[in-house]
């Protein structure tokens, strides 16, 4: 009997499958590009090229509106949950376990594992109150649900950066008489900077992206892009949603990309 | 221990809580404190304009799966909730098995690639991954709707006649969660093939076993890890899924989240909506135990 050749890279079929996988993955998401480019008011027929969706999604003041509130409460939340996961993974690595390392872990990596429609009717139930017992309608609201569930997308880069520093550097700033501040200014801080860049970015896509807690938390008039576009879709849909969708695809890939550059292992 | 290590773990210690601190608050504030708060309001009894009366009843629990008859008070199935969370579960389930089917193909493809290849191909699964969940949803209404792309390429190739009923059904929903959560079961199962030693399929190959046999008895066993939390990361999100079965499934098709969000709405019986949200958040619990034991066994194994 001849011996049977074996490899595992080429299993009939899988290969098929994968690339059909690949193919449909991204089918979908080159039509809606290349539909947004459409001459015509459809979203099925193609009538040539033309830019006119782009200058319509614009001008239309309201999706500018809504764009600008979205990039306030994602530039606002994302520094806030950056810097207070930075401060945390300071705190949970490179020291001593303790106890109460792993009920925090656990609290940070809460919002993954929630589901959101739980969060976001738990958010609803609780600031109701505090809207009717303050009278505060703002976006103190919106921020506050954001930071929180960006804290895990920001919190786990930052640690995985960390743990992959030695503790050699810090010693010998500080046997130069460095302060503790100093050492961790002047080391720390700077060695630790592509995790934390790499945080801000995952943390500033997830609260863009946001639907779902923002529909249940935000006050009336206080839309985000994409609970407009959720109205939009429901509606007529033209192809200026395609426009706008095009747009922040296109934000989400360069953010993505930087993140990669920059957590890439150098080997 | 020494007295200045003693010291050292107790600094450390504080450090850590002075440290987490700020988050902690936030997210008490801001996530996991407002879950304790629907606890009770699951307990409580429905306003009028929505909102609750502050009178404690067990209304909302009963009425997850039991309806009252309005004339003669008699307790009867819910039918129209159990239909509910019959087809969440199942096109949770669903979607899983077959998100595994396309899914382990594809990571078994990209993890037997050149180093080079693998980086390229698990950046495009992770595109997709972190790019707007609205928007893929979106990009799939376009394509299967009535006068979508699809039946308009179909009717343009004279394959069909009349448009092809695909959108706003249950299958509809399916499909679109499949393609929106599919990254969530490569990246895991990617993960635990690349770890897998491939002289092992030789040795059990050069043993006369099937291509069959090999799947089963060596490598589903050896990456089952990846396999448990490819399956928890997409059935989690899916059962709780919103925005696809919102965009999808239309009115009649609706899954537990946006029956909750129906309670809320029209609806107006808040504690029942905070009753269905802590059943949901149960399911994912014992869903996650499911999974910690799965993968510790694993790892005490060897």
């Amino acid at each position: 009997m001849a011996r049977r050749e074996f490899s595992a890279s080429r299993i009939p079929g899988f290969p098929t499958v994968a690339i059909l996988v690949f193919v449909a993955l991204y089918m979908p998401i080159l039509m809606l590009v290349i539909y947004s480019f459409n001459a015509g008011d459809s979203i099925a027929i193609w009538e040539g090229f033309s830019f006119k969706w782009y200058p319509v999604a614009w001008n239309n003041e309201q999706v500018r509106e809504v764009t600008f509130r979205s990039l306030t409460v994602a530039t606002m939340a994302s520094v806030i949950a950056t810097t207070v996961a930075t401060m945390a993974a300071l705190g949970t690595t490179r020291r001593r376990r303790t106890g109460g390392q792993t009920f925090i872990y656990l609290m940070i990596n809460q919002p993954l594992m929630v589901p959101e429609i739980v969060t976001a009717v738990a958010l609803l139930i609780f600031f109701a109150s505090i809207k009717v017992a303050t009278g505060y309608q703002g976006l103190g609201y919106l921020i506050a649900a954001h930071s929180a569930f960006c804290i895990p997308f920001a919190y786990l880069p930052i640690r995985a950066r960390l743990e992959g520093m030695d503790r050699t550097l810090e010693v010998a700033a500080s046997d130069l008489y460095a302060t503790p501040w100093q050492a961790f200014r002047h080391v720390t801080l700077p060695l630790l900077m592509p995790g934390i860049a790499a945080g801000l970015m995952l943390a500033f896509v997830t609260s863009l992206d946001d639907v779902v807690i923002t529909l249940f938390v935000k006050s009336a008039g206080q839309d985000t892009l994409p609970t407009y576009m959720l109205a939009q879709i429901r509606r007529s849909v033209s192809a200026e949603v395609n426009a706008i969708s095009t747009l922040l695809l296109l934000l989400t890939v360069i953010l993505l990309t930087a993140f990669f550059l920059l957590t890439r292992k150098r080997d | 221990m020494s007295a200045r290590e003693e010291a050292e773990t107790r600094r450390d210690a504080r450090n850590t809580w002075l440290l987490s601190a700020p988050a902690l608050v936030i997210l008490t504030l801001a996530a996991a404190g407002p879950l304790l708060i629907m606890l009770v309001y699951s307990f409580l009894t429905p306003g009028d304009y929505g909102n609750v009366v502050w009178k404690f009843s067990t209304d909302a629990w009963v009425g997850t799966i039991l309806s009252k008859d309005i004339f003669d008070g008699t307790y009867s199935l819910a039918d129209a909730h159990l239909t509910i969370f019959w087809r969440s579960v199942k096109l949770s389930l669903i979607t899983t098995l077959f998100t595994f089917i396309v899914g382990f193909p594809t990571a078994w493809f990209i993890a037997t690639r050149t180093a080079r290849t693998r980086t390229a191909l698990l950046f495009l699964i992770t595109i997709p991954f972190w790019t707007n969940l609205l928007i893929r949803t979106f990009a799939i209404n376009q394509i299967i709707r009535n006068e979508g792309i699809l039946n308009t390429f179909l009717i343009y190739l004279g394959v069909i006649d009349t448009p092809l009923v695909i959108i706003y059904s249950d299958f509809a929903v399916f499909l679109g969660m499949t393609y929106v959560y599919l990254p969530l079961m490569v990246l895991p199962l990617f993960a635990a093939i690349d770890r897998f030693d491939m002289k092992l399929l030789e040795a059990a190959y050069d043993l006369y076993a099937t291509r069959l046999q090999v799947l089963r008895k060596v490598v589903f066993p050896i990456v089952r890890p990846g396999i448990v939390a490819g399956s928890i990361l997409v059935f989690i999100p899916s059962l709780g899924a919103y925005v696809t079965p919102r965009i999808l499934g239309g009115g009649r098709n609706m899954m537990i989240g946006n029956f909750i969000e129906l309670q809320f709405g029209q609806g107006r019986n808040w504690p029942l909506g905070a009753a269905l949200s802590v059943l949901l958040l149960l399911i994912v619990a014992a869903a996650l135990v499911v999974y910690i034991r799965a993968t510790s066994r694993e790892t005490s194994n060897g």
